[in-house]
């Protein structure tokens, strides 16, 4: 390695998603330089595929009249299960609207609120009321108990995307794309940076800094059928398990958003369900107010997909050759409104589906779609195990979420997680002088292109990458979905230690030079395999339901032996992540009944 | 419906193997039922031949990521559906931008440039209040500024256009409905006049030769040639006021 290759920064952000930004945003106008990886342009990172919005207690439409960071806070604690840190979510809420408001400064276009009279699908008729026109307006999301979600007609990750990258520039924050960070410079207990792959070439190049920030996103691309992009494969938190001292909280925790089409995996907004749309069976049956008879099909995420998937298994689901699925409905909410706001929606289904929901059907099935788990940090975004190293957002649990989030959170949480952690970071920062350990940064670099050389060699073994990622996928999506049992899990768990046992052995099948895509295949596998097992073993462990994580043989919440939050840590060299567990942050609301979700699920 | 043997025709060149020249491979695939470039391309990489090289985040034409010439005509490849094409395709990576290898250039570098050189964020004098409520905005402005800042920076109006083809300055379509984004945003406090100076030039607005193959492939169908008219009329009036 030549020093004269090394980058120095005193903030260094893995990810340039709207977290990413938004921490780098708020370290730069603290006046720290800061340098963003990214594996693609930002523009282009997964938030922008955010359609419906974003949570904060605005309370300017008829039906979000009397909200308030309190009711924000009680719908986020329930739709977590009492799962999430309630430190955290109150923060959270209360810094939620002003976040919104600081974007509308930053040009973000909110849809505003148009005085007068309308009728709702369901036949209520609502006022706006005129002193609030031209204010930021929300709609209906499910789980909330007031309308609550500001949005930007059907675009609002790409907009929130395109302001918040446009301040980015203005502050001529260096962006390098086309980036990867392969590892963690670390001695384990400080992180002085990360080794980086240049995915124009396949060179790399150490990124040395004060402060390292992981802010990656999700993983959903290794479970294959998924509503996630496809650079969406956990690359942070896997390099961060990799320290071995650095723990993920609860990675069982895996969302199942209720609508994605099929077969494509594209989501189609929970706007659809929040703005009137049903779901129906084969006979065209309206049958979630069966299951829920109060909120129906906007109950939180982790109901609606269960509900669903145990009406399919009850025989009702419609055939195809995908295998059964269901309908999504919005026919009655008219053209107007489809092609207004849920124009995403409409333009998806005609590229992909070949059909005008005006019209038609839509199919849908639950989909993989988010992670509630991530490195885990403290409130500030510190991560557990190493001074200076920070995570937000998806890839993060500081914990918001516990173990289902609220449609509309998620945004809302990269936003406020990004100026929250974006502040503890400069602050940290500023603390810091810079300084390297020579070895310690030579011997990671060298690491990193052992890997590679060893790689492109093509000397040893055996394995296609392609074929191994495919088990991996089925495996997961096959025996930790929505509904687990302990067999399954305990079947998952071996199949994927074989896997992890056999990326070992890959040997590629092109040269690997260059921006070679096997070559980088490759290199991620053993990381997403990491994930996978970590998703598995916790799912296998925690024998009660809570949240997304529901299993058959334990069906209850069980919040005497499991009120408590799973940390994996990955020691060196093993074949399984440790488990340990810590209690959950309980501060205002002792849990209790959630409102809808009753389990357990009555036998089929 | 009988199925077909596709034949695709794919630019190679790695920069890694330079000794190896740019040329065209053919590949075959069985097309199956409801296939897109973005289901066949991967099929190619992992069946046949895994160094292939191409760009794809969202797979659902929302992030811009995957423009390509399809038989001579730029597009989404993610959305492009084998049943519209014939049984031979052709796939070149996109002109203009900088090839990163095969089909895979680099649109993201060219517009961090567009949006340096046309300040592409709001100019603004006043401080962010964080106690107070916001600024209201009629909804239907807010719904003229979302439209025009649809665009996903895919390059495929630059690819399409000639003047971008011959001059490396001209700010394109999308470029110009990035000026008419922040023209119409009250939130901007930049006069037109100030606008102007960044593109009131040749390289800027005037180049365009008016071919309009931007406004017919455009994926998020962005009315540019209408954008255009009214950046040039707005550019048109602050000269004037400029003369006097
Ligand atoms: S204006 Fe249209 S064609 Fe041009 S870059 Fe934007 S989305 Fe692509
Ligand atoms: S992959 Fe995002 S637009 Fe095609």
């Amino acid at each position: 390695m030549k020093w004269t290759e090394a980058h120095l920064t005193d903030v260094l952000v893995i990810g340039a998603g709207l977290a990413g930004e938004r921490v780098a945003i708020e370290a730069a106008s603290h006046g720290h330089q800061v340098t963003i990886l990214s594996l693609v342009p930002p523009r282009r990172s997964h938030s922008t595929a955010a359609q419906g919005g974003m949570q904060a207690s605005l309370g300017n439409v008829a039906m979000g009249y009397g909200d308030n960071p309190d009711v924000h806070f009680a719908d986020t604690v329930k739709g977590s299960d009492w799962g999430c840190d309630q430190e955290v979510a109150r923060l959270f809420v209360e810094m939620a609207p002003i976040a919104v408001r600081q974007l509308s400064h930053w040009g973000v276009p909110w849809s505003r609120v148009v005085p007068g009279k309308r009728m709702l699908p369901d036949g209520t008729e609502v006022e706006e009321l005129p002193e609030k026109a031209g204010l930021i307006a929300q709609r209906q999301f499910g789980g909330t108990a007031r309308w609550r979600t500001c949005f930007a007609a059907d675009g609002t990750g790409h907009v929130l995307q395109y302001a918040m990258d446009s301040v980015v520039v203005k502050l001529g924050v260096t962006v390098h794309d086309r980036t990867e960070a392969l590892s963690l410079i670390h001695d384990g207990e400080t992180c002085y940076g990360a080794v980086a792959l240049s995915l124009r070439d396949g060179s790399l190049r150490p990124y040395l800094a004060k402060a390292t920030v992981i802010a990656t996103g999700g993983y959903g691309r290794i479970y294959g059928v998924s509503t996630n992009a496809v650079i969406n494969e956990g690359t942070g938190m896997a390099i961060a398990l990799d320290t071995g001292v650095v723990p993920l909280g609860n990675m069982e925790a895996v969302q199942f958003h209720p609508t994605g089409i099929v077969p494509a995996h594209i989501l189609v907004t929970e706007g659809c369900r929040g703005d009137g749309g049903y779901l129906l069976d084969k006979d065209l049956h309206r049958f979630m107010p069966e299951y829920e008879p109060v909120k129906k099909e906007i109950a939180s995420r982790d109901v609606v997909s269960r509900w669903m998937v145990h009406h399919i298994r009850r025989g009702f689901g419609v055939d195809s050759p995908y295998g059964p699925h269901l309908w999504l409905d919005i026919r009655h909410l008219g053209r107007e409104h489809i092609w207004t706001n849920l124009r995403e929606v409409a333009t998806i289904c005609k590229n992909f589906l070949g059909i005008d929901p005006v019209d038609s059907l839509i199919p849908v099935t639950p989909t993989q779609h988010y992670s509630m788990g991530g490195v885990r940090t403290n409130k500030d975004g510190a991560a557990y195990g190493l001074q200076g190293l920070f995570a937000a957002g998806e890839a993060a649990c500081w914990d918001l979420h516990g173990f289902n989030r609220l449609g509309g959170n998620s945004l809302a949480e990269t936003v406020v997680a990004g100026m929250v952690v974006g502040g503890k970071v400069a602050d940290f920062a500023r603390q810091q002088s810079m300084s390297f350990p020579f070895g310690l940064v030579t011997e990671a670099v060298r690491a990193q292109q052992e890997r590679l050389d060893h790689l492109r060699r093509r000397a040893h073994g055996s394995e296609d990458v392609y074929q191994l990622r495919r088990r991996m996928e089925e495996t997961l999506s096959d025996n930790v979905g929505i509904f687990r049992t302990g067999e399954r899990l305990q079947e998952a768990v071996a199949i994927l230690q074989d896997l992890h046992q056999r990326a070992g052995q890959i040997r590629l099948r092109s040269s690997g030079l260059g921006p070679n895509p096997e070559l980088f295949a490759a290199l991620r596998l053993p990381g997403m395999l990491k994930l996978a097992l970590c998703i598995s073993q916790g799912a296998l462990q925690r024998t009660e339901s809570r949240g997304s994580h529901y299993r058959e043989d334990f069906p209850r919440r069980d919040d005497d032996n499991w009120l408590k939050r799973t940390l994996a840590y990955w020691p060196q060299g093993a074949d399984l992540p440790k488990l340990e567990y810590e209690p959950v942050n309980i501060t205002e609301l002792p849990p209790g009944d959630r409102g809808y979700g009753g389990m357990p699920i009555a036998g089929d | 419906m009988a199925q077909r043997l596709l034949t695709f025709e794919i630019f190679r060149y790695n920069p890694a193997s330079p000794e190896i020249l740019p040329r065209l491979q053919e590949f075959h695939l069985e097309e199956t039922q409801g296939m897109t470039l973005f289901i066949a391309l991967n099929r190619l990489r992992e069946e046949q031949d895994p160094s292939l090289m191409f760009d794809f985040v969202c797979r659902a034409a929302v992030c811009g990521s995957c423009a390509i010439l399809i038989n001579g005509r730029p597009g989404l490849a993610c959305k492009t559906l084998t049943h519209d094409l014939p049984d031979k395709i052709v796939l070149m990576p996109l002109p203009v931008f900088k090839l990163v290898g095969d089909l895979s250039v680099d649109t993201g570098v060219w517009f961090r440039h567009l949006n340096e050189r046309t300040e592409a964020w709001i100019h603004t004098d006043k401080i962010f209040d964080r106690q107070g409520p916001e600024d209201r905005m009629d909804n239907p402005l807010a719904h003229q500024i979302y439209e025009a800042e649809r665009c996903i920076e895919c390059g495929t109006c630059i690819a399409a256009c000639a003047t971008a083809n011959m001059r490396a300055d001209f700010l394109g379509a999308a470029g110009l409905n990035r000026i008419a984004r922040f023209l119409i945003d009250p939130r901007d406090e930049r006069s037109p006049r100030q606008v102007f100076e960044v593109v009131g030039t040749d390289e800027g607005v005037f180049g365009c030769v008016g071919l309009m193959a931007c406004d017919d492939l455009c994926p998020m169908e962005i009315p540019l040639q209408a954008q255009l008219a009214h950046v040039r009329r707005k550019m048109a009036l602050a000269a004037l006021r400029k003369k006097k």
